[in-house]
């Protein structure tokens, strides 16, 4: 038995396995988790390609509406499940009370935001390099990046920011209904509008001015200029916005996390 | 020693409720506690603020001297908790449930422990089934398991037996039993009075958020404990009509307040020349006890709460 001895504690906290029961708890439901959102994206790809491919002239015509289309879908798509994750696995838990599991051990604010938005962007990322790789079947010339590493810097903050403010959803919701308001009234516009399926140089001069105020547009332009070397806004300024509001939302999360909201009572 | 549990002035306010109104507490290093009250009285609540899940508007709770807001982590390390309601991972099978809680302390490699826990809880046959597919009772098992992975020296249960069949129940307390028998110490909430009367060797009482009784489990019953005295005799003394709570023909039903009380009924019998036919004393218990503290406190004002307060 165990004669009253506590283990020591050890140099390394619980960040690592709660990093790990994220993914966890996503793979076990991959069908749901990565395999449909792919077939989504594929079906996108599928449908507006057919459509508007002889249509639509993009980037003056530099680049096929289809070659245009792709990282504006893989984008949306690490988008949406950094997000999806974050959010529904803290309402999951909350709801059925297993949050408790989290709130009784040693984890500080900082192991808890790391290992939440790091495991939501292992599937947002994941998903999106899923959509990649069955989308390079069409257009396999897309396989060679102008700018790889401006893609995966894009990929990785806009990942971080979804999953920062599902974890943000996840806190303030109470109940699935709330969160499924945050995304089909915020996430869904935000990232339809932002210039996944058309360059905002086709807009009317109006609506090009208010996507600039659109967060999402500066992740998807910044991460097509990745792969093209051409974007509608310069990408060192859609880098900055992008970083800064990466930096303001975890500081947001941390101190959410640190007071304990709607969490701790 | 430190004091395992600690907890000064601790308060709290849900909207208008006052679910703790100022409540000092300490438990020892390897006792058995006892946490009893009727619902609402802020037994959960006072838990849930040692294990960090509620924050006191004010007051101070340690965990083996460690403040369980400014020194969360040690105070966490050195707490295990089996929560009140039913509650699983849906996602992970017995095992990956507990080798899961036991890296959130930072336990990596913690397989000898786990096995051992499985053993213990009767759980081994079901170490990688589902934790949907389990019963209510096997359910119960890993949150204890869960409580217990990272070896806390403090225990608390909170209601852990409601809704347990009465053979798991007997096993469970005999697991705890040996946790506390190897030094682990036991706090305990349960709406079982008897299980508390069997288990614990202190008792606090709870009522609307404040400590209404303190006391060893023996103290309280021989202090608030009642006896009843089943009196086959072909009357009562006079002097003792008062104690009768029921007659069956010759068959008389007394309440006495203590032993001590006996003596004086016997010589009053002997004085009046009543013959007894037969005579039974049922014993006092935790349940008569715990009703008249919760009726009494309902009318004293705090001067009367110190009053049963012996260590307060």
């Amino acid at each position: 038995m165990m004669r009253g001895l506590p283990f020591t504690a050890s140099r390394h906290g619980g960040f690592t396995t709660l990093f790990q029961k994220e993914i966890l708890r996503f793979w076990k439901v991959s069908f749901q988790t990565i395999a449909s959102p792919v077939l989504n994206a594929l079906l996108y790809l599928l449908i507006f390609s057919h459509v508007l491919e002889s249509r639509v002239t993009v980037f003056g015509g530099q680049v096929r509406y289809t070659e245009f289309l792709i990282p504006g879908l893989v984008m949306m798509s690490v988008l949406q499940n950094s997000f999806a994750n974050a959010s529904s696995s803290l309402i999951q838990s909350k709801i059925t009370g297993n949050l408790i599991f989290i709130l009784l051990p040693p984890l500080s604010p900082l192991d808890f935001y790391a290992a939440y938005v790091l495991g939501a962007m292992v599937r947002g990322v994941a998903v999106g390099a899923g959509v990649f790789l069955v989308t390079l079947a069409f257009e396999p010339t897309l396989a060679v990046l102008a700018h790889p590493l401006w893609a995966l810097a894009f990929a990785l903050l806009g990942s971080g920011i979804l999953a920062t403010l599902g974890l943000i959803a996840g806190m303030q919701a109470d109940k699935f209904d709330e969160i499924a308001a945050f995304q089909n009234f915020l996430i869904m516009p935000l990232t339809f509008l932002s210039g996944v399926f058309y360059s905002i140089h086709s807009l009317p001069a109006f609506w090009q001015t208010l996507s600039h105020f659109n967060p999402f547009f500066y992740m998807i332009d910044g991460f097509r200029y990745g792969f093209f070397g051409l974007s509608d806004v310069h990408p060192a300024q859609s880098l900055a916005l992008v970083a800064l509001a990466a930096v303001l939302l975890a500081a947001l999360a941390l101190t959410l996390l640190a007071r304990g909201y709607k969490l701790r009572h | 020693m430190t004091d395992a549990v600690e907890v000064r002035a601790v308060a709290r306010r849900f909207g208008s409720v006052q679910a703790l109104a100022g409540v000092d507490l300490s438990v020892a290093q390897g006792e058995f506690f006892g946490l009893l009250g009727p619902n609402g009285a802020g037994k959960t609540t006072l838990i849930s603020i040692l294990a960090g899940l509620v924050r006191a508007d004010r007051g101070v709770a340690r965990v083996l001297g460690h403040d369980v807001a400014s020194d969360y982590r040690q105070a966490r390390r050195a707490l295990g908790v089996v929560p009140q309601e039913l509650v699983f991972d849906p996602f992970f099978t017995v095992r990956e449930t507990l080798r899961i809680q036991s890296g959130y302390f930072g336990l990596r490699r913690n397989d000898a422990w786990i096995d051992e826990l499985l053993h213990h809880l009767d759980l081994t046959s079901k170490a990688d089934a589902n934790m949907r597919s389990l019963s209510g009772g096997m359910k119960r098992r890993v949150l204890v398991g869960q409580a217990l992975v990272h070896k806390p020296p403090v225990i608390v249960l909170d209601e852990p037996t409601a809704g347990v069949d009465v053979e798991l129940r007997q096993s469970l307390w005999a697991f705890i039993r040996r946790l506390n028998g190897d030094g682990h110490t036991i706090i305990l909430t349960t709406h079982y009075l008897e299980e508390a009367e069997a288990l614990c060797h202190r008792i606090a009482m709870m009522k609307a958020g404040r400590i209404v009784a303190l006391d060893t489990t023996q103290r309280l019953l021989s202090r608030f404990g009642s006896l009843t005295v089943r009196l086959s005799a072909s009357r009562v003394p006079e002097a003792w009509r008062a104690h009768v709570t029921r007659d069956e023909g010759e068959v008389h039903y007394l309440e006495l307040d203590a032993y001590a009380e006996l003596e004086g009924l016997l010589a009053a019998l002997r004085e009046d020349g009543i013959a007894i036919d037969e005579m039974r004393v049922a014993g006092t218990d935790l349940e008569q006890a715990f009703l008249r503290i919760m009726a009494g406190s309902a009318t004293t004002d705090d001067a009367g709460v110190a009053a049963v307060l012996p260590e307060a």
